[in-house]
C-alpha cells in the first residue's frame, strides 16, 4: 500500500493521483504552513486525514481540530500574529460560526500570513444550504482565489500563502465540493524540509491591533488599501486565462468548476465562444475583465450560486462606458444547484441555444430516491424508536446537526425543524413559549454540544425555559468521519482530558439530568416521560457508542467474527414492527410478506430483539455460544 | 484515445470509494490520462453513492453528463437500475453485483423491490449490454473487488489489463488484506 504520510513529506518533486483535499495538504507542507486548524465538515475533512497521516513526531506543522470554526480561526490568527504561516479550513456554513472573528482578520498585521480554505457546497450535497461565501469576502475585505481542479488547488494554495505572507493579510481559497473530492494526477514541486521556527515574532509596533474608537477606522483604511493592492497584483495571466473559441463576437466569463463543465458542454459544438476563466473572483481583476468585455459584443457571465461576478462586471462596464451586452442570470433556477455539465448546458441554452448541441430526450427516473439512513445497530435508531413511544402526537421535536438528524425521515419522523449547529435548545425554548399543551423536545449530538450547544443550554437555565433536551451521546463526531471531540479523551495529537457532558451540564446549573444507554428502550421511555412531566428545563443523556466506528475497529481484529440476528419464521406473526417501525436497514421484506435479515448488513448487536412483540428475533444459530461461523 | 466515461453507483457502506480509486489507478498504470470524483457527505450513511471516472482525452471536468457513460458499474441491483436509467449511453455496458439492499420505500412496503428482470428490461430498452455478477465471497466487503475482477476479465475498460488492476490494489490495500483481495481479483 502506498503510504500517504510518506508521500506528503517527499523532498523531491513527483506526481501522484490525489484528491483535491490531499493536494492542499501537500501545498501546506511545501509552503511552510506551520499551524493548521479546523472543525470537521464536508467537503473538507480529508485535508485533515491527509495531514494526520503524517506521524506526530514527523509533522512539520501543528494541527488541531478546534471546538468550533470560530475558535479554529482565532487559533490560526494568533499563530499568524506570532509569525507562523497558518491555515484554517472548514465547510461553507462554518464561516457563519467563525464570522465574528473572521471579519476582523483583515484589520490586523498577520505577520506569518493566513490562508482560509473554505469548502463551499453548491448543490447542498452535505449541508443545510448552498450559501455563497464570496459574499463574506466582500464584507471582510479578503481576496478570494478559486481553483477549478485539484492541480489548481495545489498551485493556488501556494500562491495564496505567498501573497498572504507578503502582504500580511488573510487570503481565502474557495473550494467547492467536487474540487475538494476530484481526483487527478497532480505534479508536485520539491520540498526542502525544515522544522517549525520557535522564534516569537508577536509585535505590536506594526499596529494598532485593537480596533477601538478611531483605530478601527484607521485599520479599515489599511485593510482596504491592502485589498486593492493585492487585487492589482492578481490581475495577471496567472489568474486570468483566456481561451479562444470559434465565434469571436461572443464570450463567457466564468470561474471554478463551472469552467470545466463549460469545456465539457462545448466539446461537440461547432460554434464556441471565447472564454475568460478567472482564478481570482474577489476583488474583480478589472484589467483582464475590461479587455475581454471590449473585445466582444455579447458576454455571458457563467457563475454558480449568486450573481457576485455579474454585479461587479456590470458595474465595471457601466463605469467605464463599455458597449457590450452582458448576460447574467436568466431566472432563479440559475442561482440554484451545482453547475454540473448538464446544468451548464441548460443555463447556456437559455442564452445561446445554437452553441449547445442537442441531447436525447431527458431520462425519467422510475425509482424513488434512496435517502441516507442511520447505520445498522446505530444507537440513535434505538433511541428514536423508544422516544417516539414516550411522546404524544402533538409534541414538537427539534433536530440539530449530526447523524441523528436522519431521524426526521420515516419511520421515526423525529426532529421537525433544523437551523444550524447547536440551535436546538434555543429554537426549542422559543417553541415552548405560550405553548402549554404541546411539549417540546430538542435533540443534540455530543460534538455539537461542545461546538455551539452550550449557550442555548445556559439560556434555558438562565431564563427558566420549559423543555426537554435529549443529548444523543455517541463519543465521536460521526457524520463527518469520526473525528475526536472534547468529550472523547483524545485530540488530533494524542490523549487529552475528556470533558464529561454530564459534568458540564451540572456546572451550567442544570438540575434535572437523567442518563441511560440508548439500547435500553424501556428505561429510556420511562426517563423521557419523567423528564417531560417536570416543569422547567430537563436533560436526558441517551448514550451509545457510534456503531459504525465501533464495528470498523472490531473488524481490524483478526479474530473478529461477524454476527447477525435472524427472524424465526415459525414464531414471526408478520407484524412488521422490525422493518416498518424500528426500521433497521438489515431487515428485508420477502415477496410473500415475511421478513428476513441481511447478513451483509446486520452487525448482530441485538438492539432490535426487544422490539419484536412476539419475540421472533434472535441471534443466528451459528453465532450463539461464541463458536466461529 | 477517445474519452471513455464510467459511472459507478452503490449504497453507502459498499466500498465504492475503493472501486473507483482502483479503476483510476489501474488506468494510470496503463498509461492513460484519467480523472474522477466521488460523492461523499450524508450519502455515506446508507444512501445512494456515486462516482465518476473519465479515462483518456483532455481532462475537463470529472462529472459526466446524463446518458453518456459507456460503462456503468453498480454494486447493488436497485442502484444498477437507477444508474442505467440516468447515465448509460446507448450501446454502453452495465455490469452490476447482484445483491439487494432494499431501499426505505421497499422496506416500508410502499414499493416493490427491483428484480433482475426489471434491470434486464430497462437495459434492453436503452440498448445497453447487461451483465450481472454473483459470487460467494469470504467477506461481503469484497463485492467491490469481485466486480472489478469481472470488469478486468471481460476487458470492459479499453486499454486496461489485469496487471494494471493488480498494481492498483497493491497501491491501495494494506498488507493484511491484500493477498485475499488479489485472490478474489484474479480467481
Ligand atoms: S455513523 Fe455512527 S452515529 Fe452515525 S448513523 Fe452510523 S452508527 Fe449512527
Ligand atoms: S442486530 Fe442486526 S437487525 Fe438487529 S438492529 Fe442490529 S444490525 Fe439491525
Amino acid at each position: 500500500m502506498k503510504n500517504l504520510g510518506e508521500m506528503l513529506l517527499r523532498q523531491d518533486s513527483f506526481s501522484e493521483i490525489v484528491l483535491g483535499n490531499t493536494a492542499l495538504a501537500r501545498a501546506m507542507i511545501e509552503s511552510g504552513t506551520e499551524v493548521v486548524t479546523s472543525y470537521p465538515g464536508s467537503p473538507t475533512p480529508e485535508i485533515a486525514s491527509a495531514l494526520l497521516s503524517v506521524p506526530g513526531e514527523k509533522r512539520p506543522f501543528y494541527f488541531e481540530f478546534s471546538t468550533n470554526e470560530k475558535v479554529a480561526t482565532e487559533v490560526a490568527c494568533g499563530a499568524s500574529l506570532n509569525g507562523h504561516p497558518s491555515c484554517v479550513f472548514f465547510k461553507s456554513v462554518g464561516l457563519n460560526v467563525a464570522a465574528d472573528s473572521f471579519v476582523q482578520l483583515s484589520l490586523l498585521e498577520l505577520e506569518g500570513g493566513l490562508v482560509a480554505v473554505l469548502g463551499d457546497d453548491p448543490g447542498a450535497n452535505s449541508s443545510q444550504n448552498e450559501q455563497d461565501n464570496r459574499h463574506f469576502a466582500r464584507m471582510a475585505y479578503i481576496p478570494v482565489l478559486e481553483p477549478s481542479s485539484p492541480s489548481e488547488a495545489y498551485r493556488y494554495y501556494l500562491e495564496a500563502m505567498a501573497l498572504s505572507r507578503r502582504k500580511k493579510m488573510p487570503v481565502i481559497l474557495r473550494m467547492t465540493t467536487h474540487v475538494c473530492h476530484g481526483k487527478e494526477k497532480v505534479a508536485f514541486g520539491a520540498w526542502k524540509g525544515g522544522a517549525v521556527s520557535t522564534e516569537s515574532r508577536f509585535d505590536t509596533s506594526g499596529g494598532p491591533m485593537v480596533p477601538l474608537t478611531a483605530a478601527a477606522l484607521e485599520m479599515k483604511r489599511r485593510a482596504l488599501a491592502r485589498l486593492s493592492l493585492a487585487g492589482c497584483e492578481m490581475d495577471s495571466p496567472a489568474f486570468c486565462e483566456v481561451r479562444k473559441g470559434t465565434d469571436s463576437s461572443r464570450g463567457v466569463i466564468t470561474a471554478g468548476l463551472p469552467f470545466r463543465s463549460l469545456l465539457d458542454v462545448l466539446e461537440d459544438s461547432r460554434r464556441t465562444p471565447d472564454i475568460l476563466k478567472l482564478g481570482v473572483v474577489y476583488p474583480l481583476p478589472e484589467k483582464a475583465v475590461e479587455e475581454f468585455l471590449r473585445a466582444h459584443d455579447q458576454v455571458k457571465i457563467l457563475e454558480e450560486l449568486d450573481d457576485v461576478l455579474e454585479k461587479d462586471i456590470k458595474a465595471l462596464a457601466f463605469d467605464r462606458g463599455i458597449r457590450v451586452t452582458i448576460v447574467g442570470k436568466a431566472d432563479d433556477d440559475d442561482r440554484i444547484g451545482e453547475y454540473t455539465p448538464d446544468k451548464v448546458a441548460e443555463v447556456l441554452a437559455k442564452t445561446w441555444p445554437d452553441m449547445v448541441p442537442l441531447r436525447g430526450a431527458k431520462r425519467q427516473p422510475s425509482l424513488a430516491p434512496r435517502p441516507p439512513q442511520m447505520c445498522p445497530g446505530c444507537g440513535h435508531r434505538s433511541a428514536f424508536h423508544a422516544i417516539r413511544q414516550a411522546l404524544s402526537k402533538e409534541d414538537i421535536t427539534v433536530a440539530d446537526i449530526g447523524c441523528h438528524v436522519l431521524g426526521y425521515l420515516p419511520p421515526y419522523e423525529m426532529g421537525e425543524v433544523l437551523l444550524s449547529m447547536g440551535h436546538s435548545t434555543g429554537t426549542g425554548a422559543g417553541l415552548s413559549l405560550f405553548n402549554g399543551a404541546r411539549k417540546v423536545v430538542s435533540f443534540i449530538g455530543d460534538s455539537t454540544f461542545f461546538h455551539a450547544g452550550l449557550p442555548g443550554i445556559v439560556n434555558a437555565v438562565f431564563n427558566n425555559h420549559n423543555l426537554t433536551l435529549i443529548v444523543m451521546e455517541n463519543g465521536t463526531t460521526a457524520m463527518t468521519g469520526h473525528q475526536d471531540h472534547p468529550g472523547a479523551g483524545r485530540n488530533a495529537n494524542g490523549p487529552s482530558e475528556a470533558i464529561p457532558v454530564r459534568g458540564v451540564l451540572e456546572g451550567l446549573g442544570v438540575k434535572s439530568i437523567r442518563e441511560v444507554d440508548a439500547y435500553s428502550q424501556g428505561k429510556l421511555i420511562e426517563l423521557v416521560k419523567e423528564a417531560m412531566a417536570e416543569e422547567g428545563f430537563s436533560v436526558v443523556i441517551a448514550r451509545h457508542p457510534c456503531m459504525l466506528k465501533y464495528t470498523r475497529e472490531q473488524q481490524r481484529n483478526p479474530d473478529y467474527v461477524r454476527k447477525s440476528v435472524e427472524v424465526n419464521q415459525e414464531t414471526c406473526d408478520r407484524l412488521h414492527v422490525c422493518v416498518e417501525s424500528f426500521g433497521c436497514p438489515s431487515f428485508q421484506r420477502d415477496e410473500d410478506g415475511g421478513v428476513n435479515v441481511s447478513r451483509e448488513l446486520c452487525i448482530g448487536d441485538g438492539s432490535c430483539v426487544q422490539t419484536c412483540p412476539v419475540k421472533a428475533i434472535g441471534l443466528r444459530k451459528e453465532n450463539r455460544g461464541g463458536e466461529k461461523a | 484515445m477517445k474519452r471513455f466515461d464510467i459511472y459507478m453507483s452503490g449504497v453507502g457502506g459498499q466500498g465504492i470509494g475503493l472501486l473507483s480509486e482502483a479503476v483510476i489507478r489501474a488506468a494510470d498504470h496503463a498509461g492513460l490520462s484519467v480523472c474522477g470524483v466521488d460523492t461523499h457527505g450524508l450519502a455515506q450513511r446508507g444512501g445512494m453513492v456515486e462516482s465518476f471516472v473519465r479515462i483518456g482525452g483532455e481532462v475537463t471536468t470529472p462529472l459526466v453528463r446524463k446518458g453518456s457513460a459507456s460503462l456503468i458499474l453498480a454494486l447493488e441491483r436497485t442502484e444498477a437500475l437507477r444508474a442505467v436509467e440516468a447515465y448509460a449511453a446507448s450501446g454502453g455496458v452495465l455490469l452490476y453485483f447482484d445483491t439487494l439492499w432494499q431501499p426505505l420505500d421497499v422496506r416500508l412496503g410502499k414499493a416493490d423491490a427491483v428484480s433482475a428482470e426489471d434491470v434486464e428490461e430497462v437495459c434492453r430498452r436503452l440498448n445497453v449490454r447487461h451483465m450481472a455478477e454473483k459470487r460467494d465471497l469470504p467477506d461481503v466487503r469484497m463485492q467491490n473487488v469481485a466486480l472489478l475482477s469481472r470488469a478486468a476479465k471481460e476487458g470492459l475498460i479499453p486499454g486496461v489489463e489485469m496487471e494494471h488492476y493488480r498494481k492498483a490494489l497493491e497501491d491501495l490495500l494494506p498488507e493484511r488484506v491484500l493477498a485475499e483481495n488479489l485472490e478474489v481479483l484474479e480467481g
